[in-house]
């Protein structure tokens, strides 16, 4: 919606390093994918590849976030590096957060 | 022929919302009728509380069934819901139960107080009603003192820290030349700015043709929308006017019962905030099933999810960008459902209302204004609530429609 709010923040994104989602978020299953929802930002966002849920669910459980996207079958170079470039997104947006070993 | 054979193609996301999802994304819940101002425009005709409002325990019943649909904000509003005794209460049982609440208020209750107590939740946000950004234009539709009422509970939300408060207007004829003032109020108080379209619904009705917007001031707000769109929120109500040529950032689509719903202070459940009518109640949150049910299996919500044609505005070349415009614009001033919106860009709608009788389109099926004037109540050109049904009929019992005979 359009009354979602935008937030500019230096995007770092680093695909070796280990992620999660942001403890603020909630993700709302859809059938197109997910809606996402952060009570931080109070910014609403739509996830709109169902395997794209699947990574961003299993950021915490990996080492790093293309171990996440490894697990969830991505290797096709060219699909790696279209979800990586989402991961980015998410992370600039304080979607997901880069975590704390 | 040869046809390639191409893999299935995605659904766009608008396209999911138009077939409506298993909750909303969000919907608008009016807490109470009553409101300490009489406002001209106000599109729930609020005044007094109804005696059959949600009891605390209801409302926090239906925050329960919010919590399990994973609906995860409402914008509370009303009447002046702030003035509920248990408003505060609510709200912390909302966001205890992760619904993050934004609620839409005059800022009569906005003190220094309780600006410091929002300034330290994440969970609530606060929308601040300005419909001018002078006390004469605003006070004009809003009644005296509430432009007053409103920059003082800014300044306390700026005050206690409370950066990015909502500052919501409704964009009107008076109004409109003064956006860039409105935008400069928003920067001074680090809030930001929301405009929304006047909606003939409520007391809209009595004064839409007093405020709402000339074409000439249409084009001049979708300019501005466009130049600064970007940091300034619309709520989606001005996809009419993308028929004016590019879509202004938001889904442009009418998501009345498919992404959004209303719910009144009495439990009804309406397809959108702009249609408090008999035409678009979908159902109660106290029958059995509560509001997931109603949600997921009104009769009405099922109809408004089928595909939609057109009408007569399917061969029209901008239907893609505008769908026609808004449900309730077009119910309140009597135009068919499928047809074009009284505020078409492309003059259509101006032509579908010169075929209107006056006087005969459908009135708000409930109305809580306060039955005495108050005090500080605007004062309207547009003196009469039911304009005579011909120009110099005065006959008490003209227009009477007799159902029989219709």
């Amino acid at each position: 919606m359009s009354d979602a709010q935008l937030t500019d923040l230096p995007a770092t994104f680093d695909p070796a390093l280990p992620y999660e989602l942001h403890p603020q978020v909630e993700i709302r299953p859809e059938p197109f994918g997910a809606l996402l929802y952060s009570f931080k930002t109070r910014r609403l966002s739509f996830l709109k590849d169902p395997v794209l849920v699947t990574v961003v669910r299993g950021l915490a459980d990996h080492a790093s976030a293309s171990a996440a996207c490894r697990a969830a079958d991505i290797e096709e170079p060219a699909r790696l590096e279209q979800f990586q470039r989402a991961l980015a997104t998410l992370a600039s947006t304080e979607t997901i957060r880069e975590r704390s070993t | 022929m040869t046809a390639a054979i191409k893999p299935p193609a995605v659904l766009p996301l608008v396209e999911h919302f138009a077939l409506g999802l298993d909750a909303p994304i969000c919907l608008t819940w009016e807490l109470t009728y009553a409101c300490n101002l009489a406002c001209a425009h106000c599109l729930s005709s609020s005044g007094r509380r109804d005696p059959r409002e949600l009891s605390t325990a209801e409302a926090k019943a239906v925050i329960d069934e919010l919590e399990r649909m994973q609906v995860f904000y409402v914008n509370i509003g009303g009447g002046e819901p702030t003035v509920r005794s248990d408003f505060w209460e609510l709200v912390d049982y909302a966001t205890a139960h992760k619904v993050g609440v934004k609620f839409s208020t005059n800022g009569v209750k906005i003190s220094s107080a309780v600006a410091e107590r929002l300034a330290g939740s994440d969970y609530v946000d606060v929308q601040i009603s300005l419909d001018g950004a002078t006390a004469e234009v605003n006070d004009y539709v809003r009644g005296v003192g509430s432009y007053d009422t409103a920059i003082r509970a800014m300044e306390n939300l700026a005050a206690a820290g409370f950066a990015g408060f909502k500052i919501s207007v409704v964009c009107t004829r008076q109004n409109i030349g003064q956006l860039d003032e409105f935008k400069a109020i928003a920067d001074k108080y680090r809030a930001q700015l929301r405009l929304t379209r006047l909606r003939p619904s409520g007391r809209g009705a009595d004064v839409w043709d007093e405020l709402h917007l000339l074409p000439g001031q249409q084009r001049e707000l979708y300019d501005w929308l466009v130049l600064n769109g970007e940091n300034v929120l619309t709520g989606d109500s001005f996809f009419h006017l993308a028929a004016f040529g590019d879509s202004l950032p938001g889904l442009n689509l009418c998501g009345a019962g498919r992404v959004v719903c209303l719910i009144d202070p009495v439990g009804d459940v309406y397809a959108c905030p702009f249609a408090i009518h008999e035409s678009f109640l979908a159902g109660n949150v106290r029958s059995p099933g509560g509001f997931q049910t109603v949600w997921r299996d009104s009769k009405l919500f099922a109809e408004l999810r089928k595909p939609q044609s057109g009408g007569a505005c399917s061969s029209c070349s901008a239907y893609d960008s505008c769908r026609g415009g808004c449900m309730a614009a077009k119910f309140f001033t009597g135009l068919p459902l499928d047809g074009p919106d009284p505020e078409c860009v492309k003059g259509y709608g101006e032509i579908a209302l010169s075929k209107v009788t006056p006087g005969l389109s459908p009135k708000p099926s409930l109305d809580h204004s306060h039955k005495a004037t108050l005090a500080n109540a605007p004062v309207m050109l547009t003196l009469d609530r039911k304009p005579p049904s011909r120009d110099c009929n005065e006959d008490p019992v003209a227009g009477l429609r007799v159902e029989a005979l219709a």
